[in-house]
């Protein structure tokens, strides 16, 4: 056991030698490629922390690859060829859930990595339960919401007050807009068919429970247009081709606010969903270490909150929200734009992650061959 | 003269060779005195050679850019060997289970999965795996994935136990000395001082693997893990499996001959042995089931066994609304079929647009092939123009044309053609996408048409008028038979190139108007089911080879010309 105890001491030894070492000398690239979605979001990020950033480290240069769209088989595709180009990807939860379970995003100790908030608190406790996985770092929270035009004759005067406005053909005729996708649409099918919120996966999850959410979708199917982008239904809406639909709020916020078309919010049951950063899995350390340097800055307290300047999207720190301002440019409070601000979410419903990576396939394939039909 | 030269001459001239193969019945040499026929053949391959240097470079970049793509589609689509390495031990304990007997499998293949999965969740294959069989059986991600989490804790309470005996005997340093030789260990050392590259892989020590074959083999794998992680076993802790292992080990092992040999950091392993004994340790099956109990449920293990092989049919039988069950092929439900529907819509689709591309293309080629050169040159740029613009804004042009509140219903309506209620539908169905992608679609028509069409003497036609031919006649029999390798051309152009659009469709063909692209789009980019992305794209190539054998079989491939 003499051998033992000498290796053990030694290690021990080497270990923080090492260690001490390895801190001082890793040094950082100078050079950052992060992905975005392009458009107002990521002239948001750029405003907000990019920039701040680059000003604070002049050495450093940032380039943008507008790829999030099809981030899940770039970053794939990348690993595969064994070649990594990106350094952070700005993605979707349930893309940064699929990114992690595959091995391509690296699992990060948000504790260790992320700044704490403003008033103290961890970040594990600030981002609370919107650290869905153990590779995501939340951004924002948006909402999937419907909105309606508000100056249609046909419906004399009545004004959509919930959801299911969508499905009353009756009081409120015309064409509609929801995402060609089962996630959402299912939700609110089942929600206005009865079903409680609470239940509405245990009914998903049933052979019954998804035909009953078919049919009725069914009851306003040769009524509705399907969209895949989610700048679609504003357009659709703003031309009267819809008269009400479903699609991000901070579209819908540039529609109205920006673009001061007859359209207005229904906040209820908007759907939360997230959208945060993922570090590429593999990353030589100096990238890496540049990257880390540059997350802790870009999810801070404040940093996050002036995101929110420049687009109707909200922190994903709770300690960011009272830091909310105006908007950079219409100068307009961006508190009650906010999707989680009190008065928009008194009725909303979490997208349930896990929920939807077992079923996503299996749905998906039923609502393509529905819509088919 | 002739006769010195002659005679300088001192092997055989090809004259004097032909004659002596003919006198000697020997092969016809060359003037260096090798066979004529060997010589010929090194110059001509001297030749080949050289012509291959030349396209070497296109042909090294076709197949780079071409032919290796398309292989590794083909062999993605069969391509399934992530369970029998993820889950090697299991495959072959589940070899004695059969599904049909509707029975959960034994101790035995629990007791396998375990340690695969165990091994599997520390180096993050699980959650790989559990995707790639949640596109079979809806679920079986979040199972691995909980599980993966739930694995941990088998083994937890002989390491406890262990540790109440004697605190060092988990510590990693008293598992390598115990596990590993020596020489093993001075290596590690040797590579911990300045930890350049991986460390060195462990090596088991012959008393180890005596005593305890399995917990030498699991301890393996935790090092080789361990090792490409960038560790080493000296300094990480064991997984707890290992301890569940050494613990059965343990307990089978004969006490008599336990009491020689040193444990970790010189654990009594009697003593060890009668600490465990005493734990209430579930049985492993017992222990899934309490993680989750859809492990209670043979459809999961039957699908981990029809799945098992390294190659599969699965992915082209589900590109063919079949499923790969674990009882066998079975047609999917009817509400998921989807796939030969989108087939045949693609292919129907797509053979409508060539034809409305050949009824629009075939007059302006005519124009532009008998219009005087400077009126057909204008005529020309306003074909080639759109090649200028971006598809999507070309596309989208098209949604502002065509939506019911669009331009052309607008005209409609105020011409007073269509009532203001019933506006025409011309977008987000199939309609709109023969519309915008025979549009998009028409320059590849015009231009083979026209260039075949600028060869047809003008003369064939005078000559069939002055022989008494109506102007539909000298058409019909003299100018369009010689105008049909153009459209042979084009067809096949535009028919080839619809059938593999997909940016089209999704803008502007709602539900009834995508294509079976749109879907392998979304296969490879949303839900990352490559496999059957692959076995889609394969389809689609064979079914477009198929169609243009049947071409060639029934126009025939020579009568096709792009121009002159």
């Amino acid at each position: 056991m003499k051998l033992t105890k000498t290796l053990m001491a030694s290690t021990a030894l080497t270990l923080a030698a090492g260690g001490a070492f390895a801190e001082a000398h890793v040094e950082m690239a100078n050079d950052m490629t992060l992905v975005s979605w392009g458009g107002a979001y990521q002239a948001s990020q750029q405003n907000a922390y990019v920039e701040p950033y680059l000003e604070m480290n002049p050495e450093v240069t940032a380039t943008w690859d507008e790829s999030s769209n099809e981030a899940v088989a770039k970053m794939r595709a990348m690993a595969e060829a064994n070649n990594i180009t990106w350094d952070l990807v700005d993605v979707v939860a349930s893309d940064a859930i699929r990114l992690c379970d595959e091995g391509l995003a690296m699992e990060v100790d948000h504790d260790e990595l992320l700044a704490p908030g403003d008033d103290g608190s961890d970040p594990t406790d600030d981002f609370g339960d919107l650290l869905v996985s153990d590779c995501f770092i939340p951004q924002i929270v948006y909402s999937t919401t419907a909105a309606y035009r508000n100056d249609v004759e046909e419906w004399g005067g009545e004004v959509p007050q919930d959801i299911c406005a969508l499905f009353d053909l009756e009081t409120f005729p015309g064409q509609r807009t929801l995402e060609r996708r089962p996630i959402n649409n299912m939700e609110w099918a089942l929600l206005c068919d009865g079903v409680a919120k609470e239940d509405i996966y245990d009914v998903l999850e049933t052979e019954e429970g998804q035909d009953r959410a078919f049919a009725k979708l069914d009851t306003i199917k040769d009524q509705v247009i399907w969209w895949s982008a989610a700048a679609e239904p504003p357009q659709l809406l703003a031309d009267g081709e819809a008269v009400i639909g479903s699609s991000y709020n901070g579209r819908w916020f540039s529609a109205i606010e920006e673009q001061d078309q007859p359209i207005s919010m229904l906040w209820d049951a908007q759907v939360f969903d997230l959208d945060g950063w993922v570090i590429p899995a593999g990353l030589p350390e100096d990238r890496l270490a540049r990257v880390k340097d540059f997350v802790r800055f870009a999810t801070d307290t404040q940093r996050l909150a002036d995101q929110a300047a420049y687009i109707s999207y909200g922190p994903a720190r709770m300690s960011s929200a009272p830091l909310v301002g105006d908007h950079a440019e219409l100068g307009i409070a961006m508190g009650p734009h906010m999707p989680t601000a009190p008065e928009n979410s008194q009725n909303v419903f979490v997208y349930n992650y896990e929920w939807w990576a077992d079923y996503r396939d299996d749905l998906d394939a039923k609502f393509q061959a529905w819509l088919a039909q | 003269m002739t006769d010195a030269s002659a005679d300088r001459v001192t092997g055989p001239t090809p004259d004097t060779a032909i004659r002596d193969a003919e006198r000697q019945d020997g092969p016809m040499l060359a003037a260096d005195g090798t066979p004529l026929k060997s010589a010929l053949g090194k110059a001509l391959r001297r030749q080949k050679l050289r012509a291959l240097m030349l396209i070497a470079p296109l042909l090294l970049f076709i197949m780079v850019t071409f032919i290796a793509p398309i292989a590794d589609m083909l062999f993605r689509s069969v391509e399934n060997d992530i369970v029998s390495q993820t889950l090697p031990r299991t495959v072959v304990a589940l070899d004695d289970w059969e599904y049909d007997s509707g029975e959960v499998p034994s101790e035995e293949v629990f007791e396998a999965f375990a340690r695969d999965l165990a091994i599997a969740a520390e180096r993050k294959d699980h959650t790989r795996l559990g995707s790639r069989l949640n596109y079979e059986t809806t679920g079986i991600s979040s199972l691995f994935r909980q599980s993966g989490r739930g694995v941990d804790e088998i083994g937890e309470p002989q390491m406890d136990a262990l540790e109440e005996l004697n605190e060092d005997s988990i510590e990693p340093f008293a598992w390598a000395a115990f596990m590993g030789t020596e020489d093993w260990a001075a290596e590690v050392e040797a590579w911990d001082a300045d930890q350049q590259g991986l460390a060195p892989v462990f090596r088991p020590n012959n008393e180890a693997v005596a005593a305890f074959p399995e917990t030498v083999q699991l301890y393996s794998a935790y090092a080789e893990t361990a090792r490409i992680a960038e560790d080493s076993a000296w300094d990480e802790d064991p997984f707890p499996i290992v301890f569940h292992v050494f613990a059965q080990e343990l307990a089978e092992a004969d006490p008599a001959r336990l009491a020689d040999i040193p444990g970790p950091a010189g654990l009594d392993l009697v003593a060890a042995r009668e600490a465990i004994a005493a734990l209430d340790i579930p049985s492993t099956r017992d222990a899934f089931l309490e993680i989750d109990e859809d492990w209670a449920d043979p459809e999961v293990w039957g699908t981990i066994k029809a799945f098992s092989s390294p190659y599969t049919a699965g992915y082209y039988l589900a590109a063919m609304d079949l499923a790969k069950t674990p009882a066998g092929v079975e047609p999917v439900d009817e509400d998921q079929r989807i796939y030969r529907t989108l087939f045949l819509r693609t292919m129907v689709l797509s053979l409508t647009i060539t034809g409305s591309c050949i009824l629009l293309g075939y007059p302006i080629a005519w124009l532009l092939a008998n219009l005087p050169l400077r009126t057909a040159n204008v005529l020309m740029i306003l074909v080639l123009l759109p090649f200028w613009t971006s598809l999507l804004v070309r596309t989208s042009a098209w949604k502002v044309l065509l939506q019911q509140q669009g331009v052309i219903n607008d005209i409609l309506v105020w011409a007073g053609l269509v009532g203001d209620g019933s506006r025409l539908v011309l977008i987000n169905n199939a309609t709109g996408t023969i519309i915008a992608m025979t549009h998009i679609l028409l320059p590849f028509m015009i231009l083979p048409l026209y260039s075949v069409m600028k060869t047809i003497d003008p003369s064939y036609l005078r000559a069939a008028k002055s022989l008494g031919a109506t102007n539909w006649t000298a058409f019909w029999r003299v100018y369009f038979p010689n105008s049909v390798p153009g459209i042979g051309a084009g067809s096949i152009l535009v028919f080839i190139l619809a059938i593999g659009y997909y940016i089209t469709p999704e803008i502007v063909g709602g539900t009834k108007g995508v294509f079976i692209s749109n879907r392998i789009a979304y296969h490879i980019s949303s839900s990352l089911n490559w496999g059957l992305a692959a076995a889609l794209g394969t389809m689609l190539l064979a079914l477009v080879l198929l169609l243009y054998w049947l071409y060639d079989r029934m126009v025939g491939i020579d009568n096709v010309k792009l121009g002159g």
